[in-house]
């Protein structure tokens, strides 16, 4: 229905002699539209073309031209595929997976839940919204730091479990290195997953009454309801919650310093700390970008096909 | 709409021009300095300086960004040095202010070097990142050291323990410790904590040359010798007098524990001073300050310098007057007395230092006299950060938490890292 | 305007009725839930209120024995950022300064951009969209330096402004490049909310305004905005969000004088080799906290009234 009437909107306007104002009025909206274009075309794609020809050379502090051709790229497979013990990169890879795959599930589906919950008319939303929502107020150093101080075994929750009584409760996952990714994971999703919520609670208030309730006269059960008809509807919400997740967990730095406290062991390396350190802590500018380049092709790769399938699914 | 968006941004543009740079004037009375001393501690010693200039008649834009070794510092710094706003100087760590320099970025203060005869009172070790061709670019303000241990003295006269004097008679020590049910190091699992331990234990497995000839020349032999293979083997026997708590902890949470009397010592720079300084106790009466066992004799260095950066004609008084400051025997003593580290210069007397600061300045001037001078690894003066802070740390810290097996795996890493990083 | 308030009346969902086994599971997940998000929280604040030897000598879930203020003084008025010792005050001042035009601008342009997208359709409308959308993954590291450039050569540009007619319209401050950073960051994410928010908007109503002789922006004025609310909530909230606690941008672009708040928390929390105040870090993060969290209660409000079509769906 959309598309076929703005077109024809467009058209009614462009009569035989268009007036001056009539010209204005299909040239306004691409000129409001064009200075953000513009400014992302410039800043975002002009600069990743940037971090892309920088990968070809050898700039080491400072950016240099020695163009070196694909040697950074294959630095930076012999580190993914052919180091034993397993690479800064490779663990950075994997940790980019495990990390962001819990995250985003998990402040989906809590986010979700939480926001179901919340809708069901019950009384105190006014106090229980905030109190899920106000941890994304924190920036990301608290947070971090208030988490690994929490999880610390020697004066955290595990010291609290034994001081109660509790003495066989173990919970030193932020000290063991394999288990580090999962602290963070933890101390991300309890970060975002109220802002999820809201925005899941946003999108359910806005669902015509009319369709639960003909469900509801037809007999369909709760359950029922919310999955086939509830979920379905609120597909756009997911896109919009699984870009933020994404985006968030990609730029994820202060936080997995803070929690983990400068990642013993390399452990909880994540792209972002590796092209953070590489660019600017090493001095190897020309090996950070490649990772840089690296990480966006692996998100198109994903995000692309995914962006594709939801945008054609609107010209219904 | 549009109307009220372009009102709203002429109203912008008015305040902003509120703010907009000041015009310029002749001679700016005023230095501007970034750095990373945010500390109580620290910002105390760095305030020194600015007390003395305000002396001088110098004003102190203060350009702080906290971070560890300064990492979020330097990013900064690049940012202002590429938008073409360098500030009138920068604390700096050693190889960064080579970049700085090989790119064109640093300005020079030859004339006042040769005045003040700089090149005889500064270490020779220290002049390779102080100079630059024989020009003087940057300024070191003081000298901290990393191969220390920290010992509680209750906790160490309670086990009956005495100052050991090579790697075995610390491991006794720390044996000792263990049987007493005291933690014998307290140490903080981080990887540059880990690094800095390192260096000393190589230094004390194979001596200053070994050092040398591994860490600074890059030795290919040395690097894959039995020695540096017993130094990785030493580090994980030091694993097994650790607390289960250790990984990930904060540098200055160790020293408490050594502070409190839970744990004998710590194996740390001499920044650790400034903790104990912070708890009132006092060197020789509370704590002990020992080199690490089988390095005295040597210093492993780390310091820190400032470098001068290419200003307009207008801002260069002010960056003669820091450069000055900096180099002054007064301010030197006085900053190295709050900070704990040791002076720079080699002439500063030590009248106002405490008994561990005395030790220190006199390690210093025998150490550069006999060329066991040497830049720590860990803290990036021994090689630039793609080495140091990059494979180094890298390839210690994995072996320590496990991820590395064996000293071979790790002596084998560290060579494949080294080539790779060059 | 009478065929657009027909078309307006919404229909109101009506409660559901729960039985009590169903309202009690409800209401106990919801508390579990709650405790366990406010425990953070919690220690914090009992952290930031408790003198500094009962921190690292105590345990963290104990109320505080010595209750004390001195902490939250310190971090407003005297805390040491560097060598300026004057608390985190003046900085707040910096930030709300950059944030409030940054989440001004740039929700406004999201708007904009999220109506052309859905209701004045042109060909390439969907890849336009596409490429907005994906502006969402750069990585933030790679665009440091050449962003430092740039607006260093505004600077100048600012400069040679300044000294031709006395008026550099902002360029090269600090706060105004800030602003600019984040917009154009912020671009993908506001445009994103609108532009699926829109979408699901009537376009009956459009139509009929068209019919009545509304142009561009006076459709977008009388008819859009007044029931964009939800969704101007959520972006602001996003925004603000975003904006205030991000510490990247702030300390590469405007170390010093100038820095945003968040900066100045990171100097007071993080020594290299200093003692560490928890109490003091405590209560600096929560005052830090403080305007956001005002504005998510305040914003709260406007979640429950459920205006028209879905806030973030399409």
């Amino acid at each position: 229905m959309t598309t076929t009437t703005a077109p024809t909107v467009a058209q009614a306007m462009r009569r035989p002699q268009a007036t001056l104002r009539e010209r204005l009025q299909t040239w306004t909206p691409k000129i409001v539209l064009a200075p953000s274009f513009a400014l992302v075309l410039i800043f975002v794609y002009g600069f990743n073309l940037w971090t892309l020809l920088l990968s070809f050379t050898n700039s080491k502090a400072f950016t240099n031209f020695n163009f070196i051709g694909l040697s950074n790229y294959q630095k930076l497979w012999t580190w993914t595929f052919e180091t034993d013990p397993p690479s800064s990169w490779y663990t950075a890879l994997v940790n980019m997976g495990v990390f962001g795959g819990l995250y985003v599930a998990f402040c989906l589906i809590l986010g979700l839940t939480l926001a179901i919950l919340l809708d069901q008319k019950i009384r105190g939303e006014g106090v229980l919204r905030p109190i899920y929502l106000y941890p994304l107020a924190l920036s990301f150093i608290v947070t971090g730091t208030a988490w690994k101080l929490f999880l610390d075994p020697g004066i955290g929750l595990e010291k609290a479990m034994h001081d109660i009584g509790w003495s066989s409760f173990r919970f030193d996952w932020v000290v063991t290195p394999s288990m580090m990714i999962y602290c963070v994971a933890i101390a991300g999703v309890w970060q975002t997953s109220g802002f999820v919520m809201a925005m899941f609670l946003a999108g359910l208030r806005g669902i015509d009454g009319e369709i639960l309730k003909a469900a509801q006269i037809d007999g369909a059960s709760a359950f029922a309801i919310y999955w086939r008809i509830v979920i379905p509807i609120m597909r756009p919400v997911f896109l919009s919650a699984i870009i933020v997740l994404a985006h968030m967990a990609i730029k994820s730095y202060d936080l997995v310093l803070s929690v983990t406290g400068k990642n013993p062991g390399g452990a909880a390396e994540l792209p972002s700390t590796f092209m953070y350190s590489y660019t600017f802590t090493r001095d190897q500018m020309a090996v950070g970008s490649t990772s840089a380049v690296i990480m966006l092709m692996t998100i198109a790769a994903i995000m692309i096909p995914y962006l594709y399938s939801e945008l054609k699914e609107k010209s219904r | 709409m549009k109307l009220r968006k372009m009102l709203m941004a002429s109203a912008m543009a008015a305040v902003a021009a509120g703010f907009a740079a000041p015009s310029h004037a002749a001679d700016i009375k005023e230095v501007q300095m970034l750095h990373w001393w945010t500390s109580g501690g620290e910002a105390a010693a760095l305030n020194v300086l600015k007390q003395y200039l305000a002396k001088k008649g110098y004003a102190w834009k203060d350009v702080p960004v906290a971070g560890g070794g300064g990492e979020a510092a330097m990013t900064t710094l690049k940012a202002m040095v590429a938008a073409g706003n360098p500030p009138t100087a920068s604390q700096i760590l050693g190889y960064f202010a080579l970049d700085y320099a090989e790119a064109g970025k640093l300005t020079e203060v030859d004339d006042l070097a040769k005045k003040e005869n700089w090149a005889k009172v500064i270490p020779t070790a220290l002049q390779k990142f102080t100079t630059t061709d024989g020009h003087w670019d940057a300024i070191p303000i003081n000298i901290h050291s990393v191969n220390w241990i920290w010992v509680n003295k209750a906790v160490m006269d309670k086990i009956g323990g005495t100052e050991p004097k090579n790697f075995d008679d610390f491991l006794a020590l720390l044996d000792k410790a263990k049987k007493a049910g005291v933690i014998p190091i307290a140490l903080g699992g981080q990887p540059w904590q880990e690094a800095t331990m390192f260096d000393s234990v190589v230094m004390s497995t194979g001596g200053p040359d070994f050092y040398k000839k591994a860490f600074v020349d890059l030795d290919e032999s040395a690097l894959k010798s039995d020695t540096m293979k017993k130094a990785f083997d030493n580090l994980a026997k030091l694993r097994d007098y650790l607390d289960p708590n250790y990984a990930g902890r904060d540098w200055n949470l160790a020293t408490a524990m050594v502070i409190k009397g839970d744990a004998l010592l710590q194996v740390m720079g001499d920044w650790a001073k400034g903790e104990f300084k912070a708890a009132n106790k006092e060197p020789g009466k509370d704590y002990l300050c020992y080199r690490f066992p089988g390095t005295d004799g040597s210093v492993i260095y780390n310091t820190d310098m400032f470098a001068l950066f290419k200003v307009s004609a207008d801002r260069r008084a002010a960056q003669l007057a820091l450069a000055d400051a900096t180099m002054n025997p007064e301010v030197q003593s006085a900053f190295n007395v709050i900070k704990g580290s040791v002076p720079a210069r080699t002439d500063v007397p030590d009248t106002a230092f405490d008994m561990c600061g005395k030790k220190g300045i006199a390690d210093v001037k025998a150490a550069n006299a006999k060329g066991t001078f040497v830049g720590s690894m860990a803290q990036n003066y021994a090689e630039p950060p793609a080495i140091g802070t990059g494979v180094y740390h890298d390839v210690v810290t994995k072996f320590f938490h496990g991820e590395i097996k064996t000293s071979d795996e790790a002596v084998a890493e560290l060579v494949k890292g080294i080539e790779a990083a060059k | 305007m009478t065929a657009v308030d027909a078309l307006r009346a919404a229909p109101v969902r009506e409660p559901t009725r729960h039985s009590t086994t169903t309202r009690v599971v409800i209401y106990g997940l919801l508390t579990v839930f709650a405790v366990v998000y406010l425990l953070p929280l919690v220690v914090m604040v009992m952290t930031s209120l408790k003198p500094l030897d009962e921190v690292t000598g105590g345990n963290m879930f104990y109320a505080p024995k010595d209750l004390t203020f001195e902490p939250w003084s310190k971090a407003w008025g005297t805390a040491c950022v560097g060598l300026t010792c004057d608390g985190i005050k003046g900085y707040f001042w910096n930030s709300i300064k950059m944030v409030v035009p940054a989440v001004i601008i740039s929700t406004l342009l999201g708007a904009l951009n999220g109506y052309v997208l859905t209701k004045w359709r042109f060909p390439a409308h969907k890849l336009v969209f596409g490429m907005m959308l994906f502006a969402c993954f750069i990585p933030f590291q790679s665009v440091l330096i050449p962003m430092a450039t740039i607006l260093g050569k505004l600077g100048e540009f600012g400069r040679s402004l300044d000294d031709s007619i006395g008026f550099s319209f902002g360029f090269g401050n600090p706060t105004v490049n800030l602003v600019l950073v984040h917009v154009v960051y912020g671009l993908g994410f506001t445009t994103l909310f609108f532009r699926n928010y829109y979408e699901a908007f009537p376009t009956e109503l459009i139509r009929a305004a068209m019919i009545d002789g509304a142009g561009f922006f006076r459709i977008f004025r009388r008819i859009l905005l007044p029931s964009s609310g939800p969704i101007i909530i959520v972006t602001v909230i996003y925004q603000f969000t975003n904006i205030w606690n991000d510490f990247l941008f702030g300390a590469t672009f405007a170390a010093g004088e100038s820095s945003p708040m968040t900066v100045a928390l990171y100097n007071i929390v993080n020594t290299s080799t200093g003692v560490i105040e928890y109490n003091v870090n405590m209560a600096t993060a929560i005052i830090a906290a403080g305007p956001t969290l005002l504005v998510y209660v305040v914003a709260g409000r406007y979640f429950v009234r459920g205006l028209m079509a879905g806030a973030v769906k399409g």
